[in-house]
């Protein structure tokens, strides 16, 4: 039997020629060749090392992060677009500015894991080995167009991240969290996998530009096709976070050591939706009539949802879960309108990726510092903290109505770019849908305020007085976030030009 | 000299609060009162500002934009750093870079619970920033961002410096406004998107005129919630009694003197120069809400019992008449309308001042609880007096200039509008005017009349301090001055209502 299966491959292999390396551009594969390298060093590192020298592990791993962005602007910098495995690997200036942006939320995430990690007792090597892998499948996802690399990158992101979530192993939320956010994510990812099998059948390529080139031809009418496209796009509506498939979200952040969950709801999300545009503005090119009315309803329901449970939620960590689900549905409303607003929308979703990942990150940093005395993510444990800690609350304050988009704080912009796309398509369901976002962002003021509200205006709980003492790694990460929200939001220049130069995704696509 | 002030004077004005604002962040908190000298000085410099730029504006060329600067800001969304000061604009700025500092030197000693001055002071400087930013800016983008900033401080000053209601209040009054401006930011990128792709408000009047008129109503009314909201208009006034009587003193007189004014100056500036045809359609109804404020307020004022909350209400009914005359869309009209922006700026703003003092001295503003400030307090029952008058438009003060213009605007519409609704519109503002007198001298008649309520008979109330002089002088004198000179306002305004506000009615709505 084996000697007829080996006899069999062989011909196959004799008839496809002797196997051929393919060319590598070294220049290309080096923020991955970084990370794979600082993951090993770690882990090596790690081995040969007593509990002592611990401290050099997250230091490491953040060096490594940063490291990595150094090829990455390299390659921005030549400027030129490089094409790899025949059209399935693709550098070019969108998937830079994802992989700048994933690699920095990654290096903050490090920051602000240090303390927590290395004070609760927990493996600290294999902690920042995983998240390197995981940002290893993320910088991947960036660059992937193929079906099988997208897939390859999503669950090189996903496994790490499941483990991740449940690393305070002797707590029941935690193991909920892994637990739920793994099932979840495994259910998405058949239910993916279905989709695009369907999507090779079809077309006979796994290439994204090569089904985009089959489909945008094929007649609207081919079920099969609606359901494929259906499919694919609602296994990244998990990964984002779009209601309905937003459950595992609130328990997952929740139960997750909050360095996590900072890292769940930014870079996780970014690279759902570095997916979701790969194969919205590729491979499903020209097919607006399915794509347009599922995230028109997608965004709506996303964001109403989510704003409304939010008000409802007591726990910070909650609220800010929720928050993140309403935010998926800002970011997925310009993708209602891609057929009209095209290369719009593009820009206006990366650079709310961007801006929105300066603002959530430091929302997280805020929290884990003020918990760390506290012991509670309560919203009411942050009663009067503009009376003992008024950097922190004026921190907090700017990220929080920076989510809420009020000027001249960062959010603003990322509003303004996903209004003005919804509204450059010049149609009515785009402008009804810009009615929509903009009664959201009123609600959702609600509860970002409600928090500021604790800080400036309640008395302390307890009337416990004591200063907050913000490590110097959470102290840096927040200097950053505050410096960038503020920045974005006076000088849009600075982070539009980036969804610019991303816009040009779609010229890409071979 | 004069070149620095063209292409500095501007920006200056605007961003020097904030920098002193940073530079107070970095003082400690324990030194309060270098916190207290740090913001009037540098309000007070930003005051010189303004009144060089006041010196410096050609007041024959008042119909032109001036001291214009036009910089890149944002390219990607083609939005620009224009700013510049005409005749609209000017009166405006002139109000709000003199109230502020009065405001500070009535906070010297008047920091309200819970202290802080270092935070009251920053978010005050901040407060400015935006205030005179929203009034030169002359790039829609630009103008959304400045109208906002004023949000976050003032959300602050209410809810943590107010009154006992304060959170409530404070978080009524900014989802209000941020419901009315979200919605005019969409119609500002509709604009952008069916109109020429420009958000500079020099050009939008021509670019616009090819949208379609039902896209053109559409967009007026989502620019209608925002000013609306902001003004108020009935029926979206709910927020403002509640901001005014929680917020603490400065905040309602500068909530009274200058927030309000952003939105008649947006409509006079934004909406119907750009949108004149939806505007003639939209006036009307305009109208008939700004007649409904004008009763509505009066009667809501009769029926307050504490004093501050009645001012408040007496802010519906003025701000009614204002959103009147704009209504008439009439070159009369709109001065008229400027006019009233300015003299309610002052006597509102007064009469804020006032209640301050008097809950500060008694501390209730429980009008029955109150009586004979004239006998215990001689000079704060009678500068009440004077702003109590001017406020019911008594000729020869500022009031007056306010009301009378706007009531008889309505008279003669724009030949575009139903003149019959208007000249009922106008009748039942003369009414309105009538309960105006009313609730006034009803309300001081109880307060500062008779002998003081017997709770108080013993209490020593001390008379208007040199502070308090200080800071009212000024607006006091003001007051008085376009009393009788009204035409120092009109003859700056005339020129730019006519060439800014109103040259597409002239050409467009008129004709047809």
């Amino acid at each position: 039997m084996t000697a007829v299966l080996g006899s069999a491959l062989m011909t196959a292999a004799s008839e496809a020629g002797d196997f051929v390396s393919p060319a590598l551009d070294y220049h290309a594969f080096a923020p991955e060749i970084v990370i794979v390298g600082t993951l090993v060093l770690v882990l090596l590192v790690d081995l040969f090392t007593d509990e002592e020298n611990a401290w050099a592990l997250p230091s490491l791993a953040g060096i490594g992060m940063l490291a990595a962005l150094v090829p990455v602007i390299t390659l921005a910098l030549d400027g030129q677009d490089r094409v790899m495995f025949g059209g399935a690997y693709v550098v070019d200036d969108f998937s830079l500015v994802m992989k700048a942006l994933f690699l920095i939320a990654g290096y903050i995430v490090i920051q602000l894991s240090t303390n927590e990690i290395a004070e609760g007792d927990y493996h600290e090597g294999e902690y920042y080995v995983l998240m390197l892998a995981s940002v290893l499948g993320m910088l991947i996802m960036a660059s992937a167009r193929d079906l099988i690399s997208v897939f390859v990158a999503l669950e090189l992101l996903s496994i790490p991240a499941y483990m991740l979530a449940a690393w305070r192993k002797r707590d029941f939320k935690s193991n909920e969290a892994g637990l739920k956010y793994y099932m979840m994510g495994v259910f998405a990812s058949a239910i993916m996998l279905y989709g695009m099998s369907l999507l090779y059948g079809k077309t006979g390529s796994t290439k994204l530009s090569d089904i985009g080139a089959a489909l945008g031809g094929a007649p609207s009418s081919e079920p099969v096709i609606t359901l494929a496209i259906v499919f694919v796009l609602v296994g990244f509506a998990f990964k984002v976070s779009a209601v309905p498939f937003h459950t595992w979200a609130p328990d997952t952040y929740e139960g997750a050591p909050t360095p996590i969950t900072a890292y769940l709801a930014v870079a996780s999300k970014a690279a759902g939706f570095v997916a979701m545009i790969n194969l919205v503005f590729i491979a499903f090119l020209g097919r607006e009539d399915v794509v347009e009315p599922l995230m028109w309803v997608l965004a709506a329901i996303t964001m109403t949802v989510g704003n409304l449970i939010a008000l409802r939620q007591t726990n910070v960590v909650r609220m800010l879960a929720y928050s993140s689900v309403a935010q998926a549905g800002f970011m997925i409303a310009p993708l209602a309108v891609v057929g009209d607003a095209g290369e719009e929308a593009l820009t206006a979703l990366v650079t709310y990726l961007l801006i929105y990942g300066a603002m959530n990150l430091g929302a997280f940093a805020v929290v884990i510092a003020v918990s760390r005395k506290t012991g509670s993510a309560e919203i009411s444990s942050f009663g009067g903290l503009f009376e003992y800690a008024p950097g922190l609350a004026v921190a907090m304050t700017i990220f929080l109505f920076s989510l809420a988009g009020i000027p001249p704080l960062g959010g603003w912009v990322a509003k303004f770019v996903v209004f003005r796309s919804l509204l450059s398509a010049e149609t009515v369901s785009g402008a009804v849908l810009a009615v929509v976002v903009a009664v959201n962002s009123v609600i959702a003021l609600y509860y970002y305020a409600n928090v500021a509200r604790q800080m400036w205006m309640q008395p302390v709980p307890d009337d416990d007085r004591t200063p907050v003492r913000v490590p110097f790694a959470i102290q840096s990460a927040l200097v950053l976030t505050v410096v960038a929200t503020l920045a974005f939001g006076v000088f849009p220049q600075m982070v539009t030009r980036f969804g610019d130069m991303a816009g040009q995704l779609a010229a890409v696509a071979p | 000299m004069s070149d620095f002030v063209d292409s500095w004077g501007i920006t200056l004005a605007v961003f020097l609060p904030v920098v002193g604002a940073a530079v107070m962040l970095l003082i400690p908190r324990e030194m309060e009162k270098v916190h207290k000298y740090v913001a009037l000085g540098v309000s007070l410099a930003t005051l010189g500002v303004g009144v060089w730029l006041l010196a410096s504006f050609d007041y024959d060329r008042s119909g032109d934009l001036q001291f214009v600067v036009d910089r890149s800001w944002i390219d990607v969304i083609n939005s620009r750093y224009i700013v510049g000061i005409d005749g609209i604009s000017l009166p405006l700025i002139a109000l709000t870079v003199l109230i502020v500092p009065l405001c500070i030197i009535y906070s010297l000693n008047h920091v309200p619970d819970p202290g802080n001055p270092k935070a009251f002071m920053i978010l005050i400087l901040i407060l400015e920033t935006g205030m005179i930013g929203t009034f030169v800016a002359q790039d829609l983008i630009l103008f959304f961002v400045f109208f906002e900033v004023v949000l976050l401080p003032m959300y602050f000053l209410i809810g943590v410096w107010g009154g006992p209601d304060r959170q409530y209040a404070a978080i009524k009054f900014f989802l209000f406004t941020l419901f009315g401006s979200a919605l005019m930011i969409v119609s500002f990128l509709a604009l952008y998107f069916l109109g020429a792709e420009t958000f500079d408000m020099r050009a939008l009047p021509e670019a616009a005129v090819g949208i379609s008129t039902t896209a053109q109503l559409w967009i007026f009314g989502g620019m209608f919630l925002g000013f609306g909201i902001k003004v108020p208009l009935f029926p979206f006034h709910t927020w403002l009694p509640d901001a005014h009587t929680q917020a603490p003193t400065v905040g309602s007189v500068i909530l009274a003197a200058v927030l309000l004014k952003l939105g008649t100056y947006g409509f006079v500036r934004i909406a119907i120069p750009i949108l004149p045809e939806a505007a003639a359609d939209w006036a009307p109804w305009i109208g008939a809400l700004a007649v409904i404020g004008i009763i509505y307020g009066a009667l809501a004022c009769l029926a307050q019992t504490d004093m501050k909350r009645l001012i408040a209400f007496s802010s519906v009914a003025h701000m009614g008449f204002t959103m009147l005359a704009i209504s008439t869309l009439t070159p009369f009209g709109i001065n008229a309308a400027i006019m009233g922006m300015v003299a309610h700026g002052l006597i509102t703003g007064m009469l804020f001042f006032i209640a301050g003092s008097v809950k500060e001295r008694y501390h209730t503003l429980d009008i029955a609880k109150l009586g004979g400030i004239l006998k215990q307090a001689p000079h704060l029952g009678w500068i009440f007096g004077l702003c109590a008058m001017a406020s019911l438009g008594l000729p020869g003060l500022a009031g007056f200039w306010g009301e009378f213009p706007a009531i008889m605007s309505a008279y003669n519409p724009a030949p575009s509008l139903p003149v019959e609704t208007f000249r009922t519109y106008m009748i039942i503002a003369a009414i309105g005017t009538v309960f105006a007198a009313g609730y006034l001298l009803w309300l001081y008649q109880r307060t500062a009349f008779g002998e003081p309520k017997a709770e108080f008979a013993d209490t020593p109330i001390k008379d208007v301090t040199a502070l308090e002089w200080v800071a009212w002088l000024p607006l006091l004198i003001l007051i008085v001055l376009i009393g009788l000179f009204p035409n120092i306002v009109f003859s700056v305004t005339d020129d730019a209502v006519l060439s800014n506000t109103l040259s597409a009615i002239a050409t467009g709505v008129g004709a047809g």
